[in-house]
């Protein structure tokens, strides 16, 4: 059988990887509430082939809300990191490219944003905003664009020294055309990658503080709320309840670290032929 | 109808020594120059002040006795020495010839341009290739003046003899001025009119097979 070369396999890997991702997606997207109702009947019960992950203190299956919970995590981590990669880019070319007092109030910010612990920092905007999914989406979307827009800025203000791009705007080419053209297809690998680096970290995140009890509220399903409530039973016996949710938000998480690497790989013009 | 250089000087700050001082030369469309020094005599430095890469210390360059535009295509085109730095590495290099519209069959046949060449990346072809591509690109139309910065130092004598054939014909035929920077005695003898010396400040006569 003939090999595939590694641009194939990395294209076939990563379409694998966001299918499955996709596929907890909408999985958790379709499950009923009914799925995951409360029943005094069957709780704390071990895991079993009625219930695979085990019931929790109030009879809820665990497979159900688990799978319910990664979704609600992916979406906020996917909408949160998508912003935030979003603002770095923006922030980034702004300060390389923007007059010098720009690029100072800039750098001036994001060292004020790094300063504070981002566990702090999501608490205090998400309480401010009220909670719930909005105020997490928020908090977590406005801590985590720093790293990435520093790199964003490094980047750009290398790119614009390039010969070429002076070549560029000798041929009568204007700053929208060559940031459309020469700036942003170079960023386009640090976005991508700097997406999906994000996105572990948001779901991370908001599992933690929701953990905390600062972000989700208790009635939904979040990894955050279900890690923290099996806490309580933890002492009782009821291993299952913590090391389902947490091994299926762990797989998850390295399964978009994963895809961020493959994506890397593609993307990296030196490898662009291979 | 000429590009002039007026008294200029330049360094790169305060703190650095000049690297050039005093400099006028003055070009006329049509016309045909070398600019001929050992290195470290600032010929780079002066092709890139005189396309407008660099802003002068002191002194003006001046196009029909205006300040060069800032916006538009420049009428005065700099071709590199290292063409690879002057072509974006992510572009397949037709882009290179869009990006000058000049994507053109009888500029491809001029200068022995292959076909398959321009579905490929930069890192991809030999430099002497690249450069075919650089050229092509300054004659983009509104280019009156060309300035070659020792754009054949690396190339064989053949691909040397091509390109500046095209050149040559390409700047008779639109009317252009023409500065060839170069090492090369030879060279700058076979390409220009006039030979300017920029280590003893003179011009060198040149010889009757040259012009």
């Amino acid at each position: 059988m003939r090999r595939f070369n590694r641009r194939t396999q990395v294209v076939f890997l990563a379409a694998l990887l966001a299918v499955m991702l996709l596929g907890v997606y909408l999985v958790g997207a379709l499950i009923p509430e009914s799925a995951y109702a409360s029943n005094y009947l069957t709780a704390k019960q071990p895991p079993s082939w009625a219930h695979p992950f085990g019931t929790d203190s109030l009879g809820r299956d665990l497979l159900m809300r688990t799978l319910k919970g990664l979704s609600i995590s992916m979406t906020v981590g996917l909408a949160a990191s998508a912003i935030s990669a979003v603002i770095a880019v923006l922030v980034g070319i702004a300060a390389a490219t923007g007059a010098k007092w720009v690029d100072a109030v800039i750098n001036w910010i994001i060292d004020l944003v790094m300063g504070v612990p981002h566990t702090i920092l999501v608490i205090l905007i998400s309480f401010a905003l009220g909670r719930g999914l909005r105020g997490l989406l928020i908090g977590i979307a406005a801590t985590h664009w720093c790293s990435l827009a520093r790199l964003i800025r490094g980047e750009v203000l290398q790119l614009r020294n390039e010969t070429y791009i002076a070549v560029s705007r000798r041929l009568g080419k204007g700053s929208g055309w060559i940031l459309a053209h020469h700036l942003l297809p170079h960023l386009v690998p640090q976005f991508f990658v700097g997406l999906i680096l994000t996105f572990p970290h948001a779901i991370l995140h908001e599992a933690s503080i929701s953990f905390l009890g600062f972000g989700l509220p208790p009635e939904q399903p979040a990894i955050g709320i279900i890690l923290s409530e099996s806490m309580k039973y933890l002492s009782t016996g009821m291993w299952w309840s913590a090391v389902f949710p947490g091994l299926l938000l762990v797989l998850n998480v390295l399964l978009v670290d994963k895809l961020g690497d493959q994506l890397r790989r593609i993307l990296d013009p030196s490898s662009a032929q291979e | 109808m000429a590009l002039e250089a007026k008294n200029i000087s330049f360094r790169y700050s305060r703190k650095e020594p000049w690297v050039l001082q005093a400099c006028d030369l003055s070009l006329a469309r049509g016309e045909r120059l070398a600019l001929f020094a050992p290195s470290g005599y600032g010929k780079t430095t002066l092709a890139r002040l005189l396309a407008g890469y660099l802003t002068p210390t002191e002194g003006q360059v001046l196009l029909d006795g205006a300040p060069l535009p800032k916006t538009g295509v420049c009428p005065v085109q700099l071709i590199f020495q290292h063409p690879e730095k002057a072509i974006n590495p992510r572009w397949r290099l037709k882009r290179v010839l869009e990006e000058g519209g000049i994507l053109r069959e009888d500029i491809l046949d001029a200068f022995g341009i292959e076909r398959p060449w321009l579905d490929r990346f930069p890192r991809e072809l030999s430099g002497g290739e690249l450069q075919r591509f650089c050229v092509a690109r300054a004659l983009m139309s509104g280019a009156d003046y060309l300035i070659c910065d020792e754009i054949s130092t690396m190339l064989d004598v053949i691909t040397q003899a091509q390109i500046w054939n095209v050149i040559l014909d390409e700047a008779a035929r639109r009317n252009m001025g023409l500065i060839a920077v170069t090492h090369n005695r030879h060279l700058a003898r076979r390409v220009a009119g006039r030979i300017y010396d920029l280590s003893r400040r003179q011009w060198d006569a040149a010889d009757s097979n040259g012009a």
